[in-house]
């Protein structure tokens, strides 16, 4: 099957699913279906995965309190030339992201808090994530990750050959 | 579906979980219930191996960061082995290293809690 994604080509792939935990499995076949066709190497992949991951778990969790699971969630992912984006957006009650405290490691492992581990791991294994909220209308988490490695300013593995 | 499971193994000094395939969000209050179950039994002294986990998420890390303590203040613990690359990886960055002992193969915990047992008998 020819799915060869050129660098330059922009494209968007879209799921829109129940906010229920028996549904993550699919979500994280989905992202990682993508991330693998976009020519990420496994360590990369398994970094969108769990971050997505996280970003739903919480959506579902917090955003809908478990309440229902009529309630939907979109996951939309941009391909730039030079980024992958993921974008998680839920109609919850929502929260202020400039509440929410970071877990400071030490601390927390001292505490054995249980628990609110999920953001940390979305900052630790994406570029950028962001929020824009408004609560009960839309709620959005933006996650990025760039094609070059910043930090080691190492290209990633191209998708060549791959499927 | 059945996309996690847990076997477990008792023996007289320590029981051992083995679980398989994905711990998340959905599938933590199992490995949570089996955990309340072994302490419920007065059994503390656990071996977790995770050969056969394929996935794993903070959903999962706080199963075990949820019952560590009450393991502990009865005097036993969860010694962790066998762990895949990617699935160290996410105990890593949560700095869990530093809290439970993570070995490589099974042998080492069975022997810790082995000697431990015979010690105090």
């Amino acid at each position: 099957m020819g799915f060869d994604i050129m660098p330059t080509t922009n494209s968007e792939y879209q799921l829109r699913i129940q906010s229920q935990t028996d549904n993550l499995e699919l979500i994280r076949e989905f992202v990682t279906k993508v991330a693998q066709k976009v020519g990420f190497n496994e360590d990369d992949v398994g970094k969108i995965e769990l971050a997505c991951d996280e970003a739903c778990t919480n959506v579902i969790k917090h955003a809908y309190s478990h309440k229902s699971n009529k309630e939907s969630l979109d996951i939309l992912i941009k391909v730039d030339y030079d980024k992958f984006t993921l974008i998680v957006t839920d109609h919850g009650k929502g929260f202020d992201p400039k509440k929410i405290k970071l877990p400071e490691m030490k601390e927390y492992l001292a505490e054995l808090k249980v628990g609110g581990l999920g953001i940390y791991l979305m900052k630790t294994l994406m570029d950028e994530v962001d929020y824009k909220i408004e609560p009960g209308v839309k709620n959005q988490v933006r996650m990025v990750k760039y094609f070059i490695d910043k930090k080691n300013s190492r290209a990633v593995k191209s998708s060549e050959g791959e499927n | 579906m059945d996309t996690f499971s847990i076997k477990r193994i008792d023996n007289d000094d320590y029981s051992t979980l083995h679980l398989e395939g994905f711990l998340d969000a959905h599938t933590a209050p199992e490995l949570e219930s089996e955990f309340e179950k072994l302490m419920g039994e007065g059994r503390f002294n656990i071996v977790v191996n995770f050969s056969e986990l394929n996935y794993i998420s903070s959903a999962g890390l706080g199963v075990f960061m949820g019952c560590i303590e009450n393991i502990r203040e009865n005097g036993g613990d969860i010694k962790m082995c066998c762990m895949t690359p990617k699935i160290f990886r996410v105990f890593d960055l949560l700095g869990f290293p530093a809290l439970y002992d993570i070995v490589d193969d099974e042998e080492k915990p069975l022997n810790y809690f082995a000697n431990k047992t015979h010690k105090f008998s």
